[in-house]
């Protein structure tokens, strides 16, 4: 009975990682992560997944690493969305949509905009950013100068 | 009785006004590790702008790209910057022909893969399988993908916890050595690892 048990629970894990599309690899303070209606404790290892609200709080900081080695950072007081994140391990197609709510943001791109630039976006409230490749920041809330 | 009201009016006022205007944003184009710098196409009231050069940004109620400040960068963004994840760390094993067996070498190449998977927080590592341009493109595609789950089977009897693992086969779509069809390359033959 308990090793069906065990049995039941390592197919309950392995089926919800494979829903997986990113993974907390670094995280400092308070952060959640906002999955069909709850708002669970994030912590490193936690997988990530398409529709996850990711927010930090106060002087808190998270990264996450994906599918296609792209990663994002978010630094304190920053909320942002998973839209949408399909990526096919053999042809490298996909496509990866995220919104910033508030808060900073640092990427980095990966197979998928290597395969097809362009298919990363990160919104903002008035604003979509198409990422051609590699490294970039994103600020909501910015200080007017 | 009137000074409530035009109390209240206001507070309507600048409610709405919140919820018309959105946030300013800021977007910023960075120097890679590798030292290449990359595009972004930023679209705003229908306006795009292209960013092609390292420290480039665009801000709200600007038109033309400015430079972001050093100042900037460590003030606003270094938390963000200091939560990016570990780059992958990348590993390369051989095959012999039409097989799935390693290579002599490769074999001692597991070894210091499996220290830096030890050496990560939270690692997760991806097999990806590869073939030479022998053989047609269905074939290579299985090829490929059994190669990339016979290292995930050596990674799991080393004691990585299979659900950390994810093998998958890029068929001959990436030769690390370009060549013609049908050419028997060893050094396409192989399956890459990132470690993350």
């Amino acid at each position: 009975m308990r090793w069906l048990v065990m049995l039941a629970a390592a197919a309950f894990a392995m089926a919800s990682y494979a829903n997986d599309v990113g993974q907390i690899k670094s995280l400092k303070g308070t952060v959640q992560v906002e999955r069909d209606g709850k708002r669970l404790a994030a912590a490193p290892g936690m997988g990530v997944k398409q529709a996850d609200v990711l927010v930090t709080g106060a002087d808190s900081s998270v990264g996450v690493t994906f599918l296609d080695n792209s990663m994002l950072s978010l630094g304190p007081s920053s909320t942002l969305a998973i839209d949408h994140y399909s990526f096919d391990s053999t042809t490298h197609a996909g496509r990866f949509d995220s919104s910033l709510k508030r808060g900073t943001l640092a990427g980095v791109s990966g197979r998928i905009v290597q395969q097809s630039p362009e298919a990363m976006r990160v919104r903002t409230p008035a604003s979509v950013m198409a990422v051609r490749g590699t490294e970039f920041l994103v600020q909501v809330g910015a200080p007017a100068r | 009785m009137g000074a409530v009201l035009v109390g209240a009016l206001i507070v309507l006022a600048v409610v709405l006004s919140r919820q018309t205007t959105p946030p300013d944003d800021l977007f910023a184009v960075l120097p890679s590790a590798d030292g290449h710098t990359g595009a972004v196409v930023v679209e705003r009231d229908g306006e795009r702008t292209v960013l092609d050069k390292s420290y480039a940004s665009i801000r709200s109620g600007e038109s033309e790209p400015t430079w972001l400040s050093d100042q900037e960068v460590r003030t606003a963004f270094a938390p963000a910057l200091a939560a990016m994840p570990p780059r992958p760390a990348k590993f390369l094993l051989y095959f012999e022909t039409a097989t799935d067996q390693l290579t002599e070498e490769s074999r001692g190449e597991l070894a210091r893969m499996l220290a830096e998977i030890t050496r990560r927080p939270a690692p997760d590592i991806l097999v990806i399988g590869h073939t030479d341009r022998v053989g047609q493109d269905e074939e290579n595609d299985r090829l490929s993908l059994q190669r990339a789950e016979r290292v995930k089977g050596d990674l799991v009897s080393q004691g990585v916890p299979v659900e950390r693992i994810r093998a998958s086969g890029r068929g001959e779509r990436e030769a690390l050595v370009p060549t013609a069809d049908g050419v028997d390359e060893p050094r396409n033959r192989r399956v890459e690892i990132n470690v993350r």
